[in-house]
């Protein structure tokens, strides 16, 4: 357990601070303490970002502040917002702090949208529970506020639904419903954690400049050091429930003092010296002009008259004609937002979705075959899946979902051996002395991560597919992985495709990278070079944006 | 919009054709020959076969079916040969409106006492509420409908003499007179499904008070009430209507046994009768015309979830 040192309050910039923290310890039930003497200050039109990885209580921090936890009890300490005591006050005094005083806006636009009511009705709400205007003026104001978020064609976005938005759109939907009465002070929680790497920007942009321009206090919750090193004044990371280091945002990045702060800054994926490639290294998975056509939904234009018996669907290209070649020892890394292609990519090179062009493994043109005459190559290709909550069946063990390969593959194998190539996989992915008979959720998400490598390990492939491997990771977790790949890369002399869209995690680990967008290669060549000199407007827009 | 409406449409003739089929094909396997149950014991070649043809049994069986369903289509169902009834009229005009209002009335009740107590058992979980709540659902399921209608009839009926035992009157005739009569079969069946919709609202409530819109709907300060009728059981009807929707067939099938207990002259009533006295014709109305019914419901169950659910509609 870390001990929390003494943390009296850097002086605000101004006298009298917004929101005051003090010494807040809370418990869920009677259960373990999720927040140990938590002390922050937010002052009037300051930026404080408070990081910190998944479980170390920083959304229960924002939360406590508009007691939005009913089965949290705090045992110590008081929240103080505008001389007002949080905790002691009652419902109907809560309600006009919330969405009035204080905005909150969440990670996952999709979900933290109510489905069923369209965007200018969930903003007009608050407005109308907060202000009471007439509903003409709810309406001009709630146009006015999506112009403000710029969102393009507010009156006809107001009438949208969140599912017709997209992620960025949404986003700014949710802006605009949380400062949709001024507050004094907004809450982002991970604003920006499920965008785009280029939607990102643009968001925190928007967020910096109506916070400016409106003289808000913003309290930025996110576990990305990057956002807090750009857009916030004083940090507070926070670790296990207490915070561990406060201070101004230059002095921690420049001296941290607590262990945790300097592993969390250290955390960050550095390129290192990648394993050589031999000239003559042989091709071990090659695609030529492979393209993937899907059928969608199509789009009613205006005017336009449909019979009905005329195709409701249109084909859609989420992989148009992409060559790539993957020598033995090499890594290859796929970047790209979501939706150009990345994981089609993936499925189509493992024949798990219908592609046309040609796959060759190991030099050997697979396309044409059965899927009884592929099976055999299915283990020489692999592939690690982003979510490793979702990949492992939560009904098979430990020593089931590594097996199961094997029993596909080498049905034949005695018992015995099969436990020996279990445990030597295992060791390999650092899981040495765990109990095979344990179920994945008994398992931290780095953890799962490390089976799921294992699992895909133990054929023996020569190619692996990384399906962002270390995007739903924490960052200290993450380098842990990345280290972990690399070093397998080394002993075992694997090829990867590295699909990602943390061009940090490309640029330390790929040999060579290509870029997607909209389902085709806009730039290819080697990492370095991409980097430093991207040569198209999309490769260039993303690398601006690290 | 109109296309997937059409498709929908087009499996419900399909449905129906089939349905019409497989009742049309058992009064053909059923034993007996009706010429012969027609004429009785004692009869000549000459008019045996008279008959024969003009009940167009000389046909071809598929021109025989082709004649049932335009007859069927036309309204022209054929006379029971036992009251000499108008089979159309007794089933359509008769029977039908009784079912209905059975099954509308207990879906009434059952959505008006279920709702609310899903409602309270989710908002205080793992209290004394909810296990009262949960508990009388989990009764309301297990307990026979037949039996709490023989226990209702007992108890309320007889008894205490407050409600009548048996017999239907028109709510459009006379309406207090009707809902007195229907208070205990309604109840009857209703008891099921009250269990059913308490449990449903109760589950869905639960997963969708536990959703980020919730949490963002409580953050913009907007008060208790709304959060739950306005933002969570706007969510929870999709689930409450696809249950509701699967289950209608049952309610269907409560409501014979319903009608049966408590002498309703309903559907139920009907077909029930009609294969006690082994009269064919009329089972194949019943099964018809409960076939129809189904698929009807289906379809407006479908209508439905567009109408509640923007995601499902098309893009104009």
């Amino acid at each position: 357990m870390p001990i929390a040192p003494s943390l009296d309050q850097p002086p605000p910039l101004d006298a009298a601070p917004l929101l005051s923290i003090q010494n807040l310890s809370a418990q869920f039930g009677t259960g373990a303490a999720v927040l140990v003497g938590v002390s922050l200050t937010v002052a009037v039109g300051q930026r404080v970002a408070l990081v910190g990885e998944s479980g170390s209580g920083k959304t229960i921090t924002a939360l406590s502040i508009l007691q939005l936890l009913d089965e949290v009890r705090y045992t110590t300490g008081a929240v103080t917002f505008a001389g007002m005591d949080l905790l002691a006050a009652s419902k109907p005094q809560l309600r006009r702090i919330r969405g009035r005083e204080i905005g909150m806006i969440f990670q996952e636009p999709m979900t933290a949208l109510n489905p069923l009511k369209t965007i200018g009705a969930q903003i007009s709400e608050v407005i109308v529970q907060h202000e009471g205007l007439s509903s003409t003026a709810v309406h001009t104001r709630v146009i006015e506020l999506l112009e403000q978020v710029q969102l393009s064609e507010p009156t006809e976005r107001a009438r949208a639904f969140p599912h017709q938005l997209s992620g960025g759109q949404r986003q700014r939907a949710m802006i605009a419903m949380a400062l949709a009465c001024r507050p004094k002070l907004l809450i982002a929680d991970e604003p920006t954690t499920a965008l785009d790497v280029t939607l990102q920007r643009q968001i925190m942009e928007l967020l910096m400049a109506l916070q400016q321009s409106w003289g808000m206090a913003l309290l930025l919750i996110t576990h990305d050091l990057n956002l807090v090193r750009r857009y916030a004044d004083v940090v507070a990371v926070m670790q296990h429930g207490h915070i561990v280091e406060h201070g101004a945002v230059a002095d921690i990045f420049a001296h941290p003092q607590h262990p945790y702060t300097q592993q969390l800054l250290a955390a960050a994926p550095v390129p290192e010296l990648l394993p050589v490639i031999a000239a003559d290294a042989p091709t071990v998975l090659a695609a030529h002009e492979l393209t993937v056509e899907f059928r969608q939904p199509r789009p009613r234009f205006p005017g336009e008259k449909r019979r009905w018996w005329s195709s409701a669907t249109l084909p859609f290209i989420a992989l148009d004609q992409l060559s790539l070649q993957l020598a033995a020892g090499e890594t290859l890394g796929v970047i790209g937002e979501s939706g150009s292609g990345k994981s089609t990519l993936a499925l189509a090179l493992l024949r798990l979705i219908h592609s046309r062009g040609d796959i060759a493994i190991e030099g050997k043109a697979v396309q044409g075959l059965s899927e009884q005459a592929f099976r055999p190559f299915r283990r020489h290709i692999q592939i690690v899946f982003q979510d490793p909550f979702g990949a492992l069946s939560p009904r098979m063990t430990l020593g089931e979902i590594i097996g199961e390969g094997l029993r596909v593959h080498e049905p034949r194998l005695l018992p015995d051996d099969r436990l020996e190539k279990i445990q030597a996989v295992m060791h390999a992915v650092g899981l040495t002395d765990m109990s095979l008979h344990r179920y994945p959720h008994e398992f931290s998400g780095g953890q799962r991560q490390r089976i799921a490598i294992a699992r895909a390990l133990i054929l023996r492939p020569r190619i692996l597919i990384l399906d962002e491997p270390t995007s739903a990771l924490d960052a200290t977790v993450q380098k842990q992985i990345l280290t972990l790949l690399r070093d397998l890369q080394r002993t075992l002399g694997l090829s990867y495709l590295f699909i990602t869209h943390d061009l940090r995690v490309v640029q330390a680990m790929a040999h060579r990278v290509m870029v997607l967008y909209q389902g085709r290669v806009v730039e290819a060549g080697e990492t370095a070079r991409v980097f430093h000199a991207p040569q198209h407007a999309y490769t260039q827009q993303l690398i601006a944006s690290i | 919009m109109w296309q997937a409406t059409f498709t929908k449409l087009g499996q419900t003739l399909l449905v129906l054709l089939l349905v019409s089929v497989a009742s049309f094909s058992f009064l053909k396997l059923a034993p007996g020959d009706p010429v012969t149950i027609m004429l009785g014991s004692d009869y000549s070649k000459a008019s045996y076969d008279q008959l024969t043809q003009e009940l167009g049994l000389d046909q071809p069986v598929i021109v025989q079916y082709g004649h049932w369903l335009a007859n069927f289509v036309r309204g022209d169902w054929g006379t029971s040969y036992i009251t000499n009834q108008n089979i159309f009229e007794l089933a359509v005009f008769q029977a039908l409106p009784v079912t209905l209002t059975l099954a509308a009335f207990s879906l009434l009740i059952a959505l008006v006492i279920g709702i609310p107590t899903g409602v309270m058992a989710a908002l205080y979980r793992n209290s004394w509420v909810d296990v009262l709540a949960t508990t009388l659902a989990i009764g309301g399921n297990a307990f026979p409908s037949f039996y709490l209608g023989i226990i209702l009839i007992w108890v309320f009926g007889v008894g205490l003499g407050w409600f009548p035992t048996l017999g239907f009157v028109a709510p459009w005739d006379d309406f207090w007179q009707g809902m007195w009569h229907l208070a205990l079969p309604a109840i009857t069946l209703g008891a099921w499904y009250v269990g059913l919709i308490a449990r449903i609202t109760r589950s869905s409530l639960l997963e969708v008070m536990g959703q980020p819109y919730i949490l963002a709907a409580k953050a913009r300060g907007e008060p208790g009430w709304r959060v739950v009728w306005v933002h969570g059981m706007r969510n929870v009807l999709m689930p409450l209507i696809t249950v509701i929707g699967l289950q209608l067939g049952g309610m269907l099938r409560g409501a014979v046994m319903t009608e049966v207990v408590f002498s309703l002259p309903g559907l139920g009533m009907m077909i029930t009768s009609a294969v006690l006295n082994r009269e064919y014709i009329v089972i194949q109305a019943g099964i018809m015309l409960t076939g129809v019914l189904f698929v009807v419901l289906n379809l407006m169950v479908d209508q439905t979830y567009q109408f509640l659910d923007p995601r499902l509609r098309r893009r104009k």
